[in-house]
């Protein structure tokens, strides 16, 4: 196996793309899934086959296809790097990314744009794949661009809506911040060592031992910064929330199982750089830490059940954060790992269950579909213990992971910050289970709320739809349904994951054997990722406690939205200010509108497109134009059209030019 | 033996003659023959230089002469034309002041 040919690997999708993309509004819908799904299709069978044939593999393989940048010494080639960790991502990637594929088929059926749908998604994985096989920055770079590209694309889908086509704005600018760090991350690699690739720097930073924080914090602090844009970390979470304007799907293969999480693949490739820089990986758990809490408070408040799910996967990402920055990479590859799983299908019966509504978001207007479509809820419900952290899930494997590495790390702040992620996990349980008994429990409250509606002239009805079959639910022509095979197949699949991924990565402590990180410890086990001693007590203490409070936060839910519905009301009103602050994201929107847009729109508008653009540089070439013509003007005065004014004018210059060579003007004149 | 100077005196008092003819008439007649005027003090000075330059080089000089016929030749031409259009103009404008006839400015 030394030829792997891994850059068919994104090269299939973007095949599909093309094909789709050029031919794909004169073709069938068949066709046109057919080409997206074997782009899609293609990826997954040569990355499993790559896992087949793992023994014969001699990893790290770096596969080089040519030189693409090459000045002075400075040099970056189109290469691809397979190593472990490499894989578990493309693992996830096709993986997740073909189980998307299939559900879109179903789940887009009727929508216009199909075909360009499709060629989005597939150029999407392109992106994605480019990102994750990348050897050095700038190919990585290429891929994190791409994602952001695909992803503005496909959350501005519906671009005939206003709020899709400004959720899709907002998501392209706040990454442009991000990726600025990125790139002066980049620069300061050109400029320290001379190269971009990932072996090359990291190589010459283990032959230092001296090269200690200084310069690496500083790389490391930019490239937290595109992490944060990339992967919705506080300050530059606000657009991921926005993005669930774009279809469901979406939601589900790009903001929350694969694009976000590049941001903490990236954290984890470089972890050489971070762990010589303990300030810098302070931060990224502080980071991680505080968005994991916010996010979670916030989502706590929410009614629209996408948001519920945006909000739960910034905080999670917080969780991946907190686990990078306490070292424990695996930890937070495996959570990345596991959220895909739990967190595609979160939102891929998310999507059946709007699909099953004829668009309907509003989880107040939901209730009672257990019954109508058990196939949503049963996967669903793995979903939702898996996220809320009830053993023996996915979820709850690798969250206490991080919790546990947060709890033993060399942090000085370690135990608040495990303290946090504990409370944070019973938020999560309870907005979880919030989510779970509004829409699937009790008697269904949509008849209600359509009658309320259209009393209102249906003006609620179209503030609160996905533009998805808005007409086919203001006519309420179908009634409540069960999606179809091609989209509850995924979900069945992914609702498997959710329940027995965490297996591989059961820990020690509880008597499993860890086999993911032990897998992963080629990539991880040098420099201070080498997990700190534990105790297998402390472990099984730990876990205990997360379980309990996963419970517990499942318990009050059950309190307020099953047993007692008309509690949270009464609890909303005695605590008005903080649910307000909570209910209104904490005003961050506004406050970013205020501190940042505006006076950004103010200079753009006034200074950059009034002053310098108008004024100067418009004013500038208007009056090179008006000199010219006006000095034209004057000159033109002089063509009267009267023959003795033109005789007089040549007898003058004619006088004057004898009068010059009389005087012995000419020789200095021109000679000189 | 006249000295040249006395040739190019008057032909520069001819040319200026014609000079400020030019400049002054309206009548587009009258221009013309102020052309013709200027034409000739030139052609004056060719011949009175042409003589000058034989006596100084002792052998017969007939270039400026040869210049003089062709001036003539050109004058000749010109005076064809010109009439021609001066008929052509008084006929369309009834007019034969240069003044009035300044179709060509900008």
């Amino acid at each position: 196996m030394t030829d792997l040919h891994l850059w068919l690997i994104p090269l299939v999708p973007f095949a599909g793309f093309l094909v789709n993309g050029l031919l794909g509004r004169k073709a069938p819908k068949p066709v046109v899934s057919a080409v997206a799904l074997i782009g899609a299709l293609i990826p997954m069978l040569q990355v499993s086959a790559l896992v087949w044939n793992y023994h014969a593999l001699t990893l790290p393989h770096v596969e080089t296809l040519g030189a693409w940048i090459a000045a002075g010494a400075f040099h970056a080639d189109f290469s691809f790097l397979l190593d472990q960790l490499t894989l578990v991502m493309l693992c996830v990637v096709t993986g997740v990314g073909f189980l998307i594929h299939v559900y879109s088929v179903g789940y887009m059926a009727e929508e216009e744009g199909y075909w360009r749908f499709f060629a989005y998604m597939n150029l999407f994985l392109f992106f994605m794949l480019t990102l994750v096989l990348a050897e050095n920055f700038l190919l990585m770079f290429v891929g994190w661009e791409g994602v952001g590209l695909a992803s503005y694309l496909l959350i501005g889908f519906y671009y005939t809506k206003d709020s899709a086509a400004n959720a899709g704005k907002k998501a392209f600018i706040v990454n442009r911040i991000g990726d600025v760090g990125f790139l002066l991350a980049m620069f300061l690699l050109i400029a320290h060592f001379g190269t971009l690739s990932f072996g090359q720097v990291f190589a010459k930073i283990a032959a230092d031992p001296t090269l200690q924080g200084g310069v690496l914090t500083v790389i490391a602090l930019f490239l937290v910064l595109g992490a944060t844009g990339k992967s919705a970390q506080i300050p530059l979470y606000v657009w991921l929330p926005d993005a669930m304007e774009g279809p469901t799907p979406v939601s589900a293969l790009i903001h929350a199982a694969t694009m976000v999480t590049a941001g903490v693949y990236m954290i984890a490739r470089t972890h050489v750089i971070f762990d010589r820089s303990p300030l810098a990986l302070s931060v990224v758990a502080i980071i991680g830490c505080a968005t994991a809490f916010f996010a979670a408070t916030i989502g706590m408040a929410q009614t629209d059940i996408k948001r519920v799910l945006a909000y739960s996967t910034v905080s999670q990402l917080g969780y991946m954060f907190l686990g990078c920055g306490v070292a424990a990479y695996t930890a937070g590859i495996f959570h990345l790992v596991t959220h895909a799983f739990f967190k595609a299908l979160l939102f891929l019966a998310a999507g059946s269950v709007i699909h099953a509504l004829s668009g309907e978001q509003d989880m107040r207007v939901m209730g009672g579909l257990r019954k109508k479509i058990p196939v949503t809820f049963w996967t669903m419900t793995a979903a939702v213990f898996a996220i809320s952290g009830f053993p023996p899930l996915a979820g709850f494997v690798s969250k206490d992971e991080i919790l546990y590495q947060a709890f033993v790390s060399s942090n000085p702040a370690g135990k608040i910050l495990w303290a946090v992620g504990l409370f944070t996990a019973g938020l999560t349980s309870f907005y979880m289970f919030r989510l779970w008994y509004l829409t699937f429990f009790r008697e269904s409250r949509l008849e209600q709320a359509h009658v309320h509606d259209r009393e209102d002239h249906g003006a609620a009805v179209h503030a609160r739809k996905d533009s998805k079959i808005t007409v086919e639910a203001e006519h309420h022509a179908h009634p409540v349904h069960e999606s179809p095979g091609v989209m509850l197949i995924p979900l069945m699949i992914l609702a498997l994951l959710s329940v027995i991924g965490g297996w591989m990565g059961w820990p020690e402590g509880l008597g499993g054997s860890n086999w993911f990180a032990h897998w992963l410890n080629p990539i991880f086990a040098t420099g201070a990722s080498a997990s700190p001693a534990g105790s297998k007590s402390l472990e099984l203490a730990l876990a205990s406690i997360s379980t309990l409070i996963a419970v517990l936060g499942w318990f009050i839910a059950h309190l307020m939205y099953f047993a007692k519905p008309e509690l949270p009301a009464r609890l909303a009103h005695q605590v008005r200010a903080i649910y307000a602050l909570v209910k209104n994201k904490y005003w961050v929107d506004e406050i970013y509108g205020a501190l940042i847009v505006t006076p950004v729109l103010f200079i753009a508008r006034y200074v950059l497109a009034a002053l310098i653009d108008r004024g100067v540089i418009d004013g500038g070439s208007l009056a090179v134009g008006y000199s010219a013509q006006g000095f034209g003007a004057l000159v033109a005065r002089i063509q009267s059209g009267n023959i003795r004014s033109y005789a007089g004018w040549l007898a003058l210059f004619a006088a004057l030019l004898l009068a010059a060579s009389y005087f012995g003007w000419t020789a200095h004149f021109w000679v000189r | 033996m006249v000295p040249i100077a006395y040739y190019l005196v008057l032909s520069a008092i001819l040319f200026s003659i014609g000079v400020a003819a030019f400049l002054i008439k309206r009548n587009i007649i009258t221009v013309f023959m102020s052309i013709e005027l200027m034409l000739n003090a030139v052609n004056l000075t060719f011949v009175a230089f042409t003589r000058h330059w034989s006596q100084v080089t002792g052998h017969l000089q007939v270039n400026g002469q040869i210049f003089v016929f062709f001036v003539m030749v050109v004058a000749a031409a010109e005076a064809a034309v010109g009439l021609a259009i001066i008929i052509a103009v008084f006929r369309a404008r009834n007019t034969l002041s240069v003044d009035q006839i300044d179709l060509m400015k900008r």
